[in-house]
């Protein structure tokens, strides 16, 4: 007998921001119209850039291979629709940076046409895990959630680790966000049939979903589709911000925290998002690869909130055009949510794997103010789920003690944005530890580096000390042997004479 | 398109400001500064102004000094709220310059001397009190039985600016000692608690009816005041919870072993400044500890001191020392007492289990 009443633990810390989900909520998801171009980055994943196998005019089908995985921790890009491959080349990536990044630009033909070759499974549940790891990494699939990794590594943790209980995260604890909610509602036997592979890949023998107690039709639609299987619970959890964070969410759950530096597999559990679940489904069931996403746009500077699902490489600047436009200018353009999303620089960005959402936010929503001194509150320290201090951290980082605000925990650091959300004193704690660890990162490179020079430079040394060596020997050598043959003429000579 | 600051997120944030959290905190002292200032009359109205706008026009000129924005920092609040407090723990027939040579002492040298707000490693409030309370002992000793506005005893207008500004006050007509101070001066006479009258009733300290600073008086409304602060996470319980209940425990206890010498837990929780120190002053943000056991040491540290020199040092109020000797040890219990971060045991190393199948329910 399955009941709904699971004992949950206690998870320190966290806020409650305003979820804005009802902006977007109730609008089922609607299929974005083919874009007049798809700028498809060949990085959408943790891990190595896929390496390009289509040149400028070549003609591809949809769901054909465009750029092959690259090593172990890679992911390969798919064609989204059938068109001609206009180019490979720099375009401005998914990122606040807006830097060029490699891409394949492909001008879809408007016939929408698949691969003839698409190898669906009959009976998958009779694939053998390993079956399962490889179609999935042959589909793409990188964890949908927003962190990119590639699905299919996860997958293979099996062998590393003894696990027994796989989580499937649709807490969609950020703000605005519905994707995952209304994935949840409108297909909920579809991501079941992923979970049930994801499950049988890994060998775990039971399964949690996790959704937010904001989401009752959602839970309501997954019970339905769980009830066939008794391994299959579906747990409600408190509406906390960032409840979605694995090793709390894990932590709820189970009531173990994940050990510092390690991976929920340590503790026997894995998470996978309910996105990448149904990702999973459609690569195995149907021998699709990743190529949409649902995503929603959201804000109170959009027209008409909605809930779409995207090509991958669609051009942002489609979906506010589908979604009416702006209202007014956005102060802040989000890509993801608004407590761990990033800015992006423009909507003329592609749409990626990892993206689920587009955030238009107005001055209002952002209650931006400025910077005054920190006055101790301890807010910061009361709402941090990973036992931080992190107004002391931020201290250490603003005076430049990196290693100060490492010995405190800078490392365990989520960058969930709870400190920085909550102060009184609008200080942008995130941002402070975001620095920091990029700053100790390019110091670790550097001192990697000056290792690795000085590792070469004696190696050179000897190298070349050898060489000299060796060079003077023969040399030794040759004068002996001539000397020798000098002699023997000399004694031959002497013979003769 | 878009200009925007590349600043990390959220980008979005709780509705909290500075502003809000001391104009929080002010809300909740008004009723019983209110209250107190009816209760005391005129003169008590005129030294709270000249307390506070002394303290306001230190902070503006100290801030000017140190080349800060001014607006926004006075708007803050806290400057404010210090000159407010400090009012607070004045005797209410003192002479003006007593608020101001305070307002100075707590903003400039105990404030902006320090590095200005979330600097400061005492409560200026305190400080200001303490340095009081040394320099000017007569003065701040004086306590005045109660004389609401328009009753018999009320000085007036006139009267009141007369007491302040003139230093007027015929004190001998309305001086009376404070609980606390009348005990302690009965029992240095070598009386026993026995033997001593009580002046005022708990009913009275309860209700503000006794002699004694506007901090001191009226429990209740400051109580009330503590609660809505408490309601309003502006503070957590720890602070006011371990300050009173260790004042509680201790006072029992001793009253236990000798009723005739030490008193009861009930007066010493409803008389001098315990109540205004438990939800007022030890828990300033500031220079209190930010941890949740760093905050129950330091109230239980405070509750402790108060006890110990009202009982055995020659003060017959400790709540200003106390709060200051805590403060001192603020910066050493949030080195050593901190959370425990996620995944780690309380030495700071990775979570361990010894049992690899320990997770499976």
């Amino acid at each position: 007998m399955k009941s709904n009443l699971r004992k949950l633990f206690k998870v320190r810390g966290g806020v409650h921001p305003d979820d804005r989900k009802s902006l977007n909520a109730e609008f089922p998801i609607e299929d974005l119209p083919l874009p007049d171009l798809l700028h498809i980055p060949l990085q959408q994943h943790i891990g190595a850039p896929a390496e390009p196998l289509v040149r400028r005019g070549e003609t591809v089908a949809k769901g054909q291979l465009l750029a092959r995985c690259q090593g172990a921790m890679s992911a390969p890009v798919h064609a989204p629709t059938s068109g001609r491959i206009m180019g490979v080349g720099g375009y401005p990536a998914h990122h606040a940076s807006g830097l060029s990044v490699r891409t394949i630009t492909l001008k879809p033909d408007g016939e929408d046409r698949w691969i003839d070759d698409l190898d669906p499974v009959p009976e998958p549940f009779l694939l053998s895990p390993e079956a399962i790891a490889e179609r999935v990494a042959k589909a793409g699939i990188v964890g949908m959630g927003g962190a990119t990794f590639p699905s299919a590594v996860k997958l293979n943790l099996r062998n590393r680790y003894d696990l027994h209980t796989l989580v499937i995260n649709g807490a969609e604890c950020e703000p605005y966000l519905t994707c995952d909610d209304r994935l949840m509602r409108e297909q909920s036997e579809d991501i079941m049939n992923g979970i049930l592979l994801i499950a049988r890949a890994l060998g775990t023998t039971q399964v949690l979903i996790a959704i937010e107690n904001n989401k009752p039709d959602a839970q309501a639609a997954m019970r339905a589709a769980a009830a066939k299987h008794p391994q299959v619970d579906v747990v409600g959890i408190p509406t906390r911000y960032p409840m979605g964070s694995e090793k709390h969410m894990v932590q709820a759950l189970t009531g173990k925290e994940t050990p510092a530096r390690g991976l929920t597999a340590d503790i026997g559990v894995v998470v996978h998002n309910v996105a990448t679940a149904l990702a999973v489904y459609e690569a195995v069931f149907h021998g699709r690869p990743l190529i949409s996403r649902i995503m929603t746009v959201s804000g109170e500077a959009v027209s008409r909130p909605r809930n779409l699902r995207v090509l991958l490489g669609t051009p942002l600047q489609n979906l506010v055009d589908h979604c009416g436009g702006f209202t007014e200018e956005p102060v802040r353009l989000i890509s993801g949510g608004p407590m761990m999303g990033q800015p992006l620089p423009s909507i003329r960005v592609p749409a990626v794997k990892g993206s689920n959402g587009l955030l238009a936010l107005t001055e209002k929503e952002v209650r931006a103010q400025p910077e005054m001194p920190c006055i101790r509150c301890a807010s910061c320290v009361s709402v941090c789920p990973c036992g931080l201090v992190p107004l002391e951290m931020a201290a250490n980082i603003r005076a430049g003690s990196l290693d100060a605000s490492v010995s405190l925990g800078l490392l365990d650091c989520v960058a969930c944005g709870s400190c920085s959300y909550i102060c009184p004193s609008h200080i942008p704690l995130v941002h402070y530890f975001k620095f920091a660890k990029g700053e100790l990162a390019a110091r670790q490179r550097a001192q990697h580096k000056q290792g690795e020079t000085k590792r070469l430079a004696e190696a050179r040394t000897l190298r070349m000390e050898e060489i000299k060596r060796a060079k003077r020997e023969a040399m030794a050598k040759r004068k002996k042997a001539m000397e020798e043959k000098k002699r023997r003429e000399a004694e031959a000579a002497e013979a003769e004479a | 398109m878009i200009e925007q600051n590349l600043v990390s997120g959220p980008y979005t944030h709780a509705k909290a400001s500075v502003r809000r959290t001391m104009g929080l905190v002010l809300l909740a002292l008004l009723p019983a500064t209110a209250f107190s200032l009816y209760w005391f009359g005129w003169p008590a109205i005129f030294l709270f102004l000249v307390t506070v706008v002394s303290a306001l026009i230190a902070e503006a000129v100290c801030l000017r000094i140190a080349g800060k924005p001014i607006k926004p920092y006075l708007l803050d609040g806290s400057a404010l709220l210090t000159g407010w407090l400090l009012a607070m723990t004045l005797p209410p027939w003192a002479p003006w310059w007593i608020g101001v040579v305070g307002a100075l002492i707590a903003i400039v040298v105990a404030k902006h001397v320090f590095g200005g707000i979330g600097q400061n490693l005492f409560n200026p409030a305190m400080v200001a009190r303490v340095a009081l309370l040394i320099s000017f002992p007569l003065e701040m000793t004086l306590f005045t039985t109660p004389t609401p506005l328009l009753s018999a005893n009320d000085p007036g207008l006139l009267g009141g600016l007369a007491i302040t500004f003139g230093g007027a006050a015929n004190m001998d007509a309305v001086s009376s000692a404070t609980t606390l101070g009348h005990v302690k001066t009965e029992l240095s006479r070598g009386l026993t608690l026995d033997q001593i009258d009580a002046i005022h009733t708990p009913w009275q300290l309860t209700w503000g009816d006794a002699s004694g600073s506007m901090g001191e008086t009226s429990a209740l409304l400051l109580l009330l005041g503590g609660l809505f602060l408490l309601l309003k996470r502006v503070i957590s319980w720890t602070i006011p919870v371990a300050m009173l209940g260790t004042l509680i425990i201790v006072a029992g206890t001793f009253h236990l072993i000798d009723p005739t010498r030490y008193l009861d837990p009930l007066t010493h929780l409803l008389s001098g400044a315990v109540i205004l120190g438990a939800f007022f002053i030890a828990t300033d943000l500031v220079t209190s500890p930010v941890s949740v056991r760093g905050q129950i040491l330091f109230g239980a540290g405070c509750g402790l001191l108060v006890y110990v020199i009202r009982t055995w040092a020659g003060y017959p109020e400790g709540v200003a020392f106390a709060v200051i000797l805590m403060n001192a040890c603020t910066p050493l219990i949030d080195h050593y007492f901190k959370p425990r971060i996620y995944g780690r045991d309380r030495k700071g190393e990775a979570l361990e289990y010894t049992d690899k199948k320990a997770g499976e329910s």
